[in-house]
């Protein structure tokens, strides 16, 4: 029973990595290594890696998976054109993919485990049901063991977050922003102002209710689309893109 | 050992890991152009070394195997992030995300 799960995993593991690399369409392709992973983590299942088939799911369906997707989509590629080499590259992919294997079963014929092995840092997987489950072993392990490698990956996440975002965050022109300390600096008494009204007369006659006593452009940042200024150029380009495309 | 991974050996987890392997090393070879797909095999290659990891860990009963697969993961994700705002920058700069256009710093 449990080898059959095995190959049904298996199965559907490397036909869909095959169908990843051979997909016309790159939509397709995502899909299919999410279906991939998710066979990995029934696998992971198998060999009794309770959480880290977990975290395959979530990090990498949920976020890397979607995060592939999201870019294919995103960018308008024209994909019939990045097909063109195709039959040109496959036979030395082929070959170059052969000799691999070749090699690898070659090596995987002949090995066996060193009599002289260490033994291992823990006294064994945690199981499930088990008196210590797979995911407290490992967390005694990581804070404990390999501490100082864990901080440093959460470092490297950290290094790859702000790397992603200053790649790819522009300043764009419109979009209203503030000086924030300008802002912050501004008092009730500068914007804001108390009136006694008669009683039953509206206040359109001294100017609305908000009145402010500087403009609202004081704080803005010069150039962004909060200033008069820039809304007028925007206006006039606008009327002038709209006259050429008339 | 595992008793799961006692039933069913350590050699099949190992073959479809390196079926896995090649058939990321294959997927860069044949889709040249398309940098995407190219990404794509690379965390083909990366989860066939999970595989790998992951089994030899269930079959000595250490658990080390298993926390460097942690440690994978995580490098996995961070080079997808980073490879993919790089390509979102590029297409924005370039309009296309063909792989051969990016010779232009070759002198």
């Amino acid at each position: 029973m449990l080898q059959l799960i095995f190959y049904v995993f298996a199965t559907i593991l490397v036909a869909s990595g095959a169908m990843v690399i051979s997909a016309r369409n790159p939509v397709h392709s995502v899909l299919f290594l999410i279906l991939a992973f998710f066979n990995a983590a029934g696998l992971f299942l198998l060999a009794g890696a309770e959480f880290l088939a977990m975290i395959l799911v979530i990090v990498y369906v949920g976020a890397v998976a979607v995060l592939f997707l999201f870019v294919v989509m995103m960018l308008d590629i024209d994909f019939t054109k990045m097909r063109e080499g195709l039959q040109k590259y496959a036979p030395f992919g082929a070959a170059v993919g052969c000799i691999l294997f070749a090699e690898l079963v070659m090596a995987g014929l002949h090995w066996m485990f060193s009599p002289v092995m260490p033994l291992p840092i823990t006294g064994g997987l945690g199981q499930m049901g088990g008196p210590v489950t797979n995911t407290g072993a490992l967390g005694t392990l990581i804070y404990t063991h390999y501490l100082l490698l864990f901080q440093l990956c959460g470092l490297v996440l950290l290094v790859a977050m702000i790397g992603a975002i200053t790649l790819t965050l522009r300043d764009r022109p419109t979009g209203r922003r503030q000086i924030i300390s300008l802002q912050h600096e501004r008092k009730r008494a500068d914007t804001l102002e108390m009136m006694d009204l008669p009683l039953g007369q509206g206040t359109d006659a001294n100017g609305g209710f908000l009145r402010p006593h500087d403009s609202y452009y004081v704080t803005a940042v010069p150039g962004s689309y909060g200033v008069p200024e820039a809304v007028e150029e925007e206006h006039e380009e606008l009327v002038v893109r709209e006259g050429e495309e008339r | 050992m595992n008793a799961a991974i006692a039933q069913i050996g350590l050699g099949p987890y190992l073959t479809v890991s390196a079926a896995l392997l090649v058939l990321g090393v294959f997927g860069i070879f044949l889709n040249r152009k398309n940098i995407i797909i190219i990404m794509m095999s690379m965390e083909l290659i990366l989860l066939s070394a999970n595989l790998n990891l992951v089994a030899f860990s269930a079959a000595l009963g250490d658990l080390s195997g298993q926390v460097l697969t942690l440690f994978v993961l995580t490098i996995a994700a961070a080079e997808a992030a980073i490879g993919l705002a790089i390509l979102t920058v590029y297409f924005r700069n370039r309009g296309s995300i063909q792989v051969e256009d990016v010779a232009t710093m070759k002198g």
